[in-house]
């Protein structure tokens, strides 16, 4: 394992000491590893939180900042944040309207915010809504599964529901408009390497240097199946059929595009795929309101890729193109 | 049964999983997500730490120790539902604990969290055949014996709940790790609580 780390079960917390030393303008609270924008709470806005496993940086505390998130919660590698820290960060973003909780849908995640909820409204009595992110549709959804994973859909829930809370809209309207980006968004993933867990040491899984992994997770869980290397063009077809034939995305006013990098594949590659999701996008008809491409949502040092695509409209393609100021997203400031 | 025996119990099962920390951490790997051992010892070493400094003076105030130390120390979805267990095993601790009623309310709490039932391949299908046992008169030994069969049974079983399902027809063949480590508890409780259970 080459990784550039001091003790590896010390990661998380150099890591939080180097963005707090590199991001002055928020707070980090290192005791319960929580991210909070520097002007929290702000009063009479809806206060937004989420969190998860580290290993998925920027995701979450590089989102964190006017127009998009309140606060992050890191938990473990790969590992769901506790109930405390959620607390804790819930109360430092409670400006009186109440606070949206953006869960990721994993059993773990989806509990501890539950506990969370639970513990804040008895305490308390602000208002909690939690919205659960699922949309990669390399997971069967069934009574027989945890049901579908949160993915890149995250990303832009994150943006559109913070542009929403920013505006000052209410707890009930932001949080309809985060369930919206996830109901009108598909995503799917691809990985042609494995990642490494610094506390393990050696790769997740196995996976051979001609094959590759279709239908992967954020947390080296496996995917659909494994096939042989492939050109970009029918990886794009891999990644791009699935979610098409899952909703229909035509009809409206376009869609967001997200190509994502699962950590170790540089913006060369991930420009190439666009090319070919865009040119796929165009044979169906389906126009391209919005791009984003680059690292946002990633699994520590796996080489791939997700694509995720948004069913946009006005009102969503108008938050999208808010300002927002966060390390790893800034514009129109 | 007395505050001590139960903290005994609680000691033990610390012992037990920082025992088989390996063991468990192996298992979810092969069908989760590689961290319950890690996490349930880091919980339990925590657990401990926090009843050496402050011993409890009643059932209730032990489990309600143990599951608040649990929910704060282990993420991922064992906090929460070992959490949970404790917490209503806290609520239904009297004044003289009864295992049989605890366990149930233990069970129940696992159920509304986790929303599993029996046959999902999770930590309930080696707590449920326990608590049968336990209600039916049987002994903590016997209770920890269903435990272990229950564990053994998901062996073949298709994992339908956490990181697990994801598997689908690839989670056949190991045995769940829950279901393992809640193994652990009753054997822990066999080997302290005796047959006054």
């Amino acid at each position: 394992m080459k990784k550039l780390i001091n003790d590896p079960a010390n990661v998380i917390s150099d890591a939080l000491l180097g963005f707090a030393a590199a991001h002055p303008e928020l707070r980090v609270d290192h005791e319960n590893r929580i991210v909070v924008r520097g002007d929290a709470p702000v009063q009479g806005k809806v206060g937004l939180v989420s969190g998860g496993g580290s290993g998925h940086e920027p995701l979450h505390a590089g989102f964190v900042g006017p127009g998009m998130l309140d606060a992050a919660c890191a938990g473990e590698i790969f590992t769901s944040p506790v109930p405390d820290q959620m607390v804790a960060a819930t109360r430092a973003v409670d400006g009186g309207a109440g606070v949206v909780h953006i869960v990721k849908n994993y059993t773990g995640d989806v509990m501890n915010f539950e506990l969370a909820a639970e513990m804040v409204e008895a305490d308390s009595g602000t208002q909690v809504v939690a919205v659960v992110i699922d949309d990669d549709v390399a997971v069967q959804d069934s009574l027989y599964t945890a049901g579908r994973r949160g993915v890149g859909a995250t990303v832009l829930v994150e943006k559109i529901a913070g542009a929403a809370a920013e505006q000052g809209r209410p707890l009930d309207q932001v949080a309809e408009v985060a369930r919206k980006v996830n109901a009108y968004s598909r995503s799917m993933g691809l990985a042609l390497t494995s990642c490494t867990v610094p506390a393990a040491g050696k790769p997740t899984f196995d996976l051979p240097e001609g094959e590759m992994e279709v239908g992967i997770g954020i947390h080296g869980e496996p995917g659909r199946r494994r096939v042989p290397v492939a050109p970009a063009d029918e990886i794009a077809e891999m990644l791009v059929a699935p979610i098409l034939s899952d909703l229909d995305f035509t009809g409206g006013d376009g869609v967001i595009a997200f190509v994502n990098g699962m950590g170790a594949t540089p913006l060369i590659e991930l420009y190439v795929m666009f090319n070919e999701v865009s040119r796929l996008l165009t044979k169906a008809g389906i126009p391209v309101a919005r791009s984003l491409v680059g690292p946002y949502i990633t699994s520590l040092d796996m080489a791939g890729c997700s694509v995720t695509l948004m069913k946009a409209d006005d009102d969503l393609l108008r938050l999208w193109d808010a300002p927002v100021r966060t390390p790893a997203l800034r514009r129109g400031v | 049964m007395e505050t001590e025996a139960l903290t005994a119990w609680i000691r033990e099962f610390a012992r037990l999983i920082a025992l088989n920390k390996d063991d468990l951490t192996e298992l979810d790997s092969a069908i989760g997500d590689g961290d319950h051992g890690a996490n349930m010892d880091r919980g339990l070493k925590a657990v401990v730490a926090v009843l050496d400094a402050e011993p409890q003076e009643t059932p209730s105030a032990l489990f309600k120790k143990v599951g608040m130390t649990l929910i704060s120390k282990v993420g991922g979805a064992s906090g929460p539902l070992y959490g949970t267990a404790f917490l209503r095993m806290a609520a239904a601790a009297g004044d003289d604990v009864d295992l049989a009623k605890v366990l149930r309310a233990a069970l129940d709490g696992v159920v509304a969290r986790g929303k599993a039932e029996p046959g999902d391949k999770t930590m309930l299908d080696a707590l449920s055949p326990a608590v049968d046992v336990l209600e039916t008169g049987g002994s903590v030994q016997a209770a920890a014996d269903a435990a272990a069969k229950g564990r053994d049974a998901t062996i073949p079983l298709v994992a339908r709940k956490g990181r697990a399902s994801y598997l689908g027809e690839r989670s056949v063949g190991h045995a769940d790790p829950g279901a393992t480590s809640v193994t652990l508890l009753l054997v822990a409780a066999a080997t302290t609580l005796g047959d006054d259970g």
